[in-house]
């Protein structure tokens, strides 16, 4: 769950002997905190658990029988779990946006939640590669788009950048959460040689893997609907979007449920963030919508689809509505004054801005790039059965983890694993 | 989620009574956590368990390790063709042969049709449909037909669907397929390069390099690329033998395939199966670097046009109108 970071700073006080029996310690006791809670914990992993399962049989029956058992097609072959991964790359990113106030403005109270944001990002990106393998028509050749065992096309396919910045982004993560982690452990200060430029570097690369993920999809000419320069940092304002929204109900979670000290501003921060994002994401939205049906002809057919439907085909208009409804009432909550004393507005909005940007950028962005196809054939696209229950099983997956992740590193950062351990 | 305080996230040994009775390794707590552990990874093992025939019946540690194309030696590729064989024989129930053709020396290829022939008989899709043995139920084909309305080039205006007799006196047909690109974004995109260009122009797929990501589908222009969705279904005695390693041997479930211009045929010097199924004479096939070939009368003498030049991918596939 944590990296062995060996040799760390204290070395001239701790030999790695020293090491190696005490981090032996630190991963008993994560062993312990994962493992033990309230019935209410128990009951959650369960269905949880429960959940991962029904995914991963559909997944080994998928693999089975072949990706036939979704509703993708040659016209639309990227679909819901496209869609989910463009997404959580874009929640995994959305945690830098504590990372910032706590590190660049030296914001108090987020310095104290900061790691909350940073193990999302953990849990997210195992989504990610997750929703990756699932959408391999031949995950046993997984080994082929490894560098150095296989044969890895960099850099000219933006698909080997996005596995280097996601796999990197977890190992920033993973690093830093497990150093500072395992120093509360011993009881230390961690140095800040150790964390703090891997925690600069992460912020850069937070903004990379979005980027690289949008530039998946943009670079690609014959999809005019993703061809627009303006995807990138559209794909960056939502994030920033999504990704506080989730963080917000997350502290409130964790408000309640532990004794861990949220402080006030580290919500106030992430509600000012949302507040300007999500208009910013509207502008942007706006501004796409606008070059579209003005300039009309082909390039803009797409759009139309996506918001009117196209003579009887209409499958994503509900969706596409949704999701600019929900925005758009998210927005105008978030800005009731003082909403973060408004818990219940705020998680309104939290909840509505959330979905609408998953539905934005999966049934609303991945899936009308491929409608019309190439050649102009409407074959339209919702999701099987199959694909529902993958998807469930992933999301219950990452959420799996990301309990375990906080029911180990909440109790260690308040001091009250060390009254355990000892 | 919002009882009271009492259940608890992290402070979790609070109600236990302090760590003191989990010290023994087999407390009644350890004991309960271990069983549901063990349950939990016996119902993974059993939720994955499809994943056991597939790998028994469609996969071998051969097949698992088996190199890229290109890197493969002569006695390697040797063990490969005999390997598929033997797969076909087993999966199929029909004797194949699988070749190795390679592109020759001083040719590339190129493509033209001649619109204003082309009466829209779907004829080449046909003939495609069996020559590279495609999947019957889904009566695959690498040439879609667009039934074209007079007085527009635009695609969206076309329509393969239809279905009444042809030609029709009001349209023109536009038959599209693997253009060959010069510049294919569709191998640029491939992130473990299980596609690429050959010296004499055709664009391959090494079946059993592709990892299925299909992000060449989504980056060809032309809807070029078809993806083995599921295993394919031929009945045996409608199996074409006479099979290459790129090419038209019966691809394997979950990877992208793609037209070769029969380079089985073609690299042995005969034509495409689509051009020889063509009524009409539309198609134009031949070397492009020999200047006394047809295909370089053809653009040499005709305006040709290439579809979707703005998008600078240097399709090897012309069309041109007689008149």
């Amino acid at each position: 769950m944590t990296p062995p970071d060996a040799e760390t700073a204290d070395a001239s006080r701790h030999d790695a002997r020293f090491h190696a029996t005490s981090y032996l310690r630190f991963l008993r006791l994560a062993f312990r905190l994962a493992t033990e809670g309230s019935w209410l914990f128990y009951a959650w992993m369960f269905v949880l658990t429960c959940i991962a399962l029904v995914g991963t049989h559909a997944w080994a029956v998928q693999v089975r029988d072949g990706m036939a058992v979704t509703a993708m097609t040659d016209h639309v072959s990227w679909g819901l779990y496209i869609a989910n991964f463009t997404f959580i790359v874009g929640l995994a990113a959305g945690g830098v946006m504590m990372v910032i106030p706590a590190y660049i403005y030296h914001d108090r109270d987020m310095h104290d939640t900061v790691i909350i944001g940073e193990l999302l990002a953990i849990a997210s990106i195992v989504m990610c590669l997750l929703f990756v393998v699932v959408d391999l028509g031949r995950p046993d050749r997984f080994w082929h788009i490894m560098p150095f065992v296989g044969k890895f096309n960099w850099p000219i396919s933006m698909l080997t950048w996005d596995v280097i910045v996601l796999n990197g982004y977890l190992l920033l993560n993973l690093h830093i959460c497990g150093y500072l982690l395992y120093k509360r452990f011993l009881g230390e200060t961690p140095d800040k040689r150790w964390y703090v430029p891997f925690v600069f570097l992460s912020i850069a690369w937070a903004i990379s893997i979005h980027t690289v993920t949008a530039f998946l999809y943009c670079g690609l000419g014959g999809r005019p609907f993703w061809n627009t320069a303006l995807l990138a940092p559209r794909f960056l304002t939502s994030a920033f979007v999504a990704g506080p929204a989730f963080i917000v109900v997350v502290l409130q979670i964790i408000r309640r449920m532990t004794k861990m000290k949220i402080g006030e501003g580290s919500i106030r921060t992430l509600v000012g963030i949302m507040r300007i994002t999500i208009l910013i994401n509207l502008v942007m939205l706006v501004s796409e919508i606008f070059t579209s049906f003005y300039t009309g002809g082909s390039h803009g057919v797409s759009a139309k689809y996506l918001f009117f439907g196209h003579h009887g085909h209409g499958a994503l208009v509900p969706w596409m509505w949704t999701s600019v409804t929900f925005s758009i009432i998210a927005a105008i909550l978030l800005m009731r004054p003082k909403v973060h004393e408004h818990l219940w507005t705020l998680d309104i909005a939290c909840v509505l801005g959330f979905a609408g940007i998953w539905i934005e950028k999966g049934m609303g962005l991945i899936i009308p790039g491929f409608i019309p196809s190439t050649l102009h054939e409407w074959v339209e696209y919702l999701p099987s059965a199959t694909e529902w229950k993958i998807t469930a099983g992933i999301w219950a997956g990452g959420l799996l983890i990301y309990t375990l992740l906080l029911k180990v590193a909440i109790p260690v950062f308040s001091g009250e694993a060390n009254k355990l351990s000892n | 989620m919002n009882d009271t305080s009492q259940g608890c996230g992290s402070n979790c040994s609070c109600k236990g009574g302090g760590g003191a009775r989990d010290d023994s390794l087999f407390s009644r707590r350890n004991l309960l956590k271990g069983g549901a552990m063990t349950l939990g990874a016996a119902a993974f093992a059993k939720a994955l368990s499809p994943l056991a025939h597939w790998t028994r019946e469609e996969t071998s540690v051969e097949e698992f390790l088996q190199k890229h194309y290109r890197e493969l030696t002569k006695i390697d590729l040797e063990l490969v063709l005999k390997r598929l064989e033997k797969d076909a024989k087993e999966n199929y129930g029909t004797d194949v042969t699988i070749t190795d053709h390679r592109p020759q020396k001083g040719v590339k290829f190129g493509y033209a049709l001649n619109l204003s022939i082309c009466i829209g008989c779907r004829r080449c899709a046909e003939a495609c449909h069996h020559e590279n043995n495609h999947d019957r139920a889904t009566s695959n084909s690498y040439i879609r037909v667009l039934e074209m309305t007079k007085g527009s080039m635009d695609m969206e205006k076309g329509n393969v669907h239809y279905d009444h007799p042809v030609p029709h006196p009001d349209r023109f047909y536009m038959p599209v397929q693997c253009q060959q690109c010069d510049n294919p974004p569709c191998v640029d995109v491939c992130p473990v390069e299980a596609t690429w260009k050959e010296e004499d122009g055709i664009v391959v797929v090494d079946y059993n390099w592709c990892i299925g990501c299909r992000y060449c589908e989504a980056a060809c222009p032309y809807h070029a690329r078809r993806f083995n969705w599921k295993k394919p279904v031929i009945p045996k005695d409608e199996i074409n033998p006479n099979q290459s390693y790129l090419s038209n041997r019966i691809r394997p479930q979950g990877v992208m395939e793609k037209c070769t211009f029969c380079l089985h045929r073609t690299r042995d010097g005969r034509m495409p199966a689509c051009l020889e199924a063509c009524p009409t004479g539309a198609r134009v096939f031949g070397n492009l670097l020999d200047p006394h070939s047809e295909i370089r009368k053809v653009i040499d003498t005709k305006r040709v046009f290439v579809l979707k030049e703005e998008l600078g991918t240097r399709p090897s596939f012309f069309y041109f109108f007689d008149e």
